[in-house]
């Protein structure tokens, strides 16, 4: 990360801001920065909108199915981006089933794309907070002489704000820094700082300018971050939560009904018709239906590729096998020692540091880690540009927040006296650590060695700086299958979709299995 | 001098001096108990000594030697938490064995099911430890930090999460277990009851200080100060003459008569006062007298009274005296 600051100021050896300069001068250079906040902004709004109903429906009350459509709700989350851009794109193409929208290659697709992949967060970031929130303030309230909209606005909306805000400014970052939606869906037309850094660095070579570029966007995410911690902050107050789930209540027609028809129209709209098309959309093929799509999976596709898409998909899978054993088992080490509650202020701060920046991954994008990977490694003493291990450490570090978040909380919720208890009982610090973190943090494992397997099979943003064209991953492939013209090349992209939907799927899914109560999304 | 010895001892929480310049000493054996209200320091006290507070100031002693900056896990020492803090990962039979670890697998497990035995709760190693009821949890808790034979056990409000009727009995429980393993203990809580079933010496603390620490028997009979009165129960206090017009002791000025629980008993040849109030508690009819004052006093009898008035005078031997 120092690296990529210095590169932006340093050229030919010696200090100077005139890149820097340069870039912040170009009307384009604010024109994107505008088009990223545009974009970012509307994304989140409608997310916030859609995904609070959602939240209500699908935590607070209690109903047949319920468990299936939060299972679908969680799916597209996982879902590697590209795949999320060839779905939307194939929907909204001229001759798609939705094509009468006009929407194809428009920023109110794109928005749509990242509310898809977003609701989620809001869902589940809100979810879990309302379903503890105990309901007996709301009642007081009622009793009081509230209507049920007062309820919401004076008592509900004000103890939910802290969630909603935590949950908004995780989905302004993900908006902000997408990259593979906005590559797939609206190529050079709606470029963000994001697709802008990649187009900089690939195609013009101009690295100063990328590396300006990569600087505002930090500035950019910095800034967000602040503002939500200061709104967070100035909301938070103590909550009266509930440890157990009791605080939900059977589904009632009459309160319940919006909140349904809004979760019912998103889910089916938004979620399930993107998905169901993806896979219908595979087996299309120039003569009818089929599995011609699937079939041409082994070849390169008449010479689109270098490689055939199931060589892609073994490298893809290598990859991940080794980002995740890298990401996990510096995750876990940062989250023991973040766990940390020291008594001197000295120590206590070092850990909010260092929490902190093993987050700052999360906000600051796979498009400027995989870009300061290729800039800051490439010479000695650690040329590793042209080493294979050099994909598996980037994906390591994108997915190394999540596995962070997973096993914190797990590791948090441990109540301190247990560790003292421990120590009374004689045990010594790596026996306490041993018996008690470690046989806690193993609960929260499962999830977070899915989570970090998940992102590295999907991740798009970093690996498309690193990887070589002989050795791509799946995405890699899809990017490159989605920009040729002709129907086989379109049609291999949505079969090779469906498989790394499918793989992400089943390891997300393997992995929900053995989720720990603690651990949020 | 053997057992455990504690001098001057200071535990600030910043800029918050939670226990001010303490002294106490615990022989072999010897079952101390340290009585105060919530905040009054007893706690963090116990914490200091234990090793999960570092002292701001003085020693921690054990047999003469230094333990204050020995860690907690070395000293040997043993803790019972308020909440019990049983590992909910384990069973009821690993959690005991949990102390015992560098013990052989036998010896180990022939300890484990002793132990099981004295807080009587034979058969249940194999339970989960959150299939237990509030009173069994707390009673492995006691098995569990007594299992490696601490040469000191710490309890730490051990009974105060129990309900009424519960805590009587484990008090029980917990007095013989301590005294059948022969255990030098430290027990704090806010219940004198308690304190006074269980211990061979009570300390009683406020604001971080230690008031006094006598057998129960001499606390209660010899308050050192109007606020350890107080605390234990003493109540209203009232001036010498006063006193001696209900017949009660006599002190000098700058002493105070406190009239105990059973210190105003009804009397045929007494004075005369109002009865403010009458209410029940636990069996008997508590009277609310105003004494002439203007203070209340309570007086225990077994029936409800007709009229306004009854007449009463002070029993010495329910009384003490102590400074103003």
């Amino acid at each position: 990360m120092i690296g990529l600051v210095a590169r932006g100021f340093v050229v030919d050896g010696s200090f100077t801001l005139d890149g820097i300069r340069a870039v912040l001068a170009a009307p384009r250079t604010w024109r994107i920065v505008g088009q990223t906040l545009a974009q970012a902004v509307a994304g989140t709004l409608v997310a916030v909108l859609l995904g609070v109903p959602g939240a209500y429906l699908l935590y607070r009350c209690r109903f047949p199915g319920r468990g299936l459509l939060r299972a679908v709700v969680s799916v597209p989350f996982v879902l590697p981006t590209v795949v999320v851009g060839v779905a939307f794109t194939s929907l909204f193409a001229a001759r798609g089933p939705l094509g009468w929208l006009g929407l194809d290659e428009s920023f109110a697709a794109i928005v749509i794309a990242l509310v898809f992949f977003n609701y989620t967060v809001i869902v589940r970031t809100v979810g879990a907070l309302w379903a503890r929130l105990d309901p007996r303030s709301a009642e007081a309230a009622r009793v009081l002489g509230a209507s049920p909209a007062r309820v919401f606005l004076t008592v509900t909306l004000p103890a939910i704000a802290p969630a909603v805000l935590s949950g908004a400014s995780l989905v302004f970052l993900f908006c902000a820094t997408a990259f593979g939606i906005v590559m797939v869906m609206g190529g050079i037309r709606f470029s963000t700082i994001e697709t802008e850094i990649w187009y900089q660095t690939t195609q013009l070579l101009d690295l100063p300018a990328a590396a300006a570029l990569s600087i505002i966007q930090l500035v950019v995410v910095v800034l967000a971050l602040l503002v939500a911690g200061r709104a967070r902050t100035r909301t938070e107050h103590a909550l009266r939560l509930r440890g157990d789930d009791t605080a939900e209540r059977p589904w009632r027609s009459r309160p319940d009904l919006l909140p349904s028809v809004i979760t019912g129209v998103v889910v089916f709209m938004l979620l399930v018709v993107p998905m169901v098309h993806l896979v219908v959309r595979s087996f299309v093929t120039a003569d009818g239906w089929g599995w011609r799509n699937y079939q041409l999976l082994a070849t390169t596709g008449a010479g689109s590729l270098t490689v055939p898409v199931w060589t892609a998909v073994t490298n893809s899978l290598v990859i991940a096998t080794q980002a995740c054993l890298l990401a996990v088992i510096l995750g876990v080490m940062v989250s023991l020692v973040a766990s940390r509650r020291p008594r001197q202020p000295v120590l206590a701060g070092g850990v909010r540091v260092l929490d902190a920046v093993f987050m700052l991954p999360l906000g600051v994008s796979a498009v400027t880690v995989g870009f300061g990977f290729l800039i800051t490694l490439n010479r000695p003493p650690l040329d590793l540009r042209s080493s294979p291990i050099l994909i598996p450490i980037a994906q390591a570090i994108v997915a190394l927040p999540l596995v962070v978040r997973t096993l914190l909380p797990v590791l948090r919720a441990i109540d301190p006296r247990q560790r003292e208890a421990a120590a009374i009982l004689g045990a010594g610090p790596g026996r306490a650590l041993a018996t008690i973190d470690g046989t806690l943090a193993l609960r929260g494992l499962g999830l977070a060695i899915g989570f970090a397997f998940a992102i590295s099979l999907g991740e798009f943003g970093a690996t498309s700086f690193l990887s070589r064209p002989d050795h791509p991953t799946l995405p890699v492939v899809i990017f490159r299958l989605i920009g040729r013209p002709g129907a086989d090349n379109f049609g291999m992209a949505m079969a090779a979709s469906v498989i790394l939907a499918v793989l992400t799927a089943a390891v997300m899914a393997a992995a929900e299995f053995v989720r720990p109560r603690e651990a949020e999304l | 001098m053997s057992g455990l010895t504690v001098t001057d001892a200071v535990v600030r929480y910043g800029d918050v001096v939670a226990v001010d310049a303490v002294d106490l000493a615990v022989e072999p054996g010897e079952i101390v108990a340290l009585l105060g209200a919530s905040g009054s320091g007893k706690s963090s006290l116990l914490r200091g000594i234990a090793g999960l507070e570092p002292l701001a100031g003085g020693r921690v002693c054990w047999d003469d030697e230094d333990v204050s900056v020995v860690p907690v896990h070395k000293r040997g020492f043993g803790m019972m938490f308020q909440d019990g803090q049983l590992f909910h990962h384990l069973t009821v039979e690993g959690n005991l064995g949990y102390g015992l670890y560098r013990e052989p697998r036998d010896r180990r497990r022939g300890r484990v099911i002793e132990l099981l035995d004295v807080v009587g709760l034979a058969g249940y190693g194999k339970r989960r430890v959150s299939e237990l009821s509030g009173g069994q949890a707390q009673r492995v808790a006691l098995a569990r930090s007594l299992a490696p034979r601490p040469r000191l056990l710490l309890l730490d409000e051990p009974l105060s999460a129990l309900d009424r009727s519960l805590r009587e009995r484990l008090v029980g429980v917990l007095s013989d277990a301590l005294r059948t393993t022969g255990t030098t203990a430290i027990y704090v809580t806010h219940d004198q009851d308690e304190a006074f079933a269980l211990a061979d010496r009570v300390g009683v603390m406020a604001d971080g200080r230690m008031l006094q620490t006598d057998p129960p028997d001499v606390l209660w009979r010899h308050p050192a100060s109007r606020d350890v009165a107080t605390f234990l129960g003493y109540q209203p206090f009232i001036a010498g003459d006063e006193s001696g017009r209900l017949g009660g002791p006599n002190c000098a000025a700058d002493e105070v008569v406190g009239i105990g629980p059973a210190g105003l008993l009804p009397a045929p040849d007494g004075l005369a006062v109002p009865i403010v109030e009458q209410s029940y508690q636990r069996g008997e009819v508590l009277i609310d007298v105003r004494i002439p004052d203007g203070q209340i006093a309570t007086v225990r009898v077994a029936e409800k009274l007709a009229g306004d008035e009854l007449v009463v005078s002070l029993d010495p031997a329910g009384c003490v005296v102590v400074p103003v």
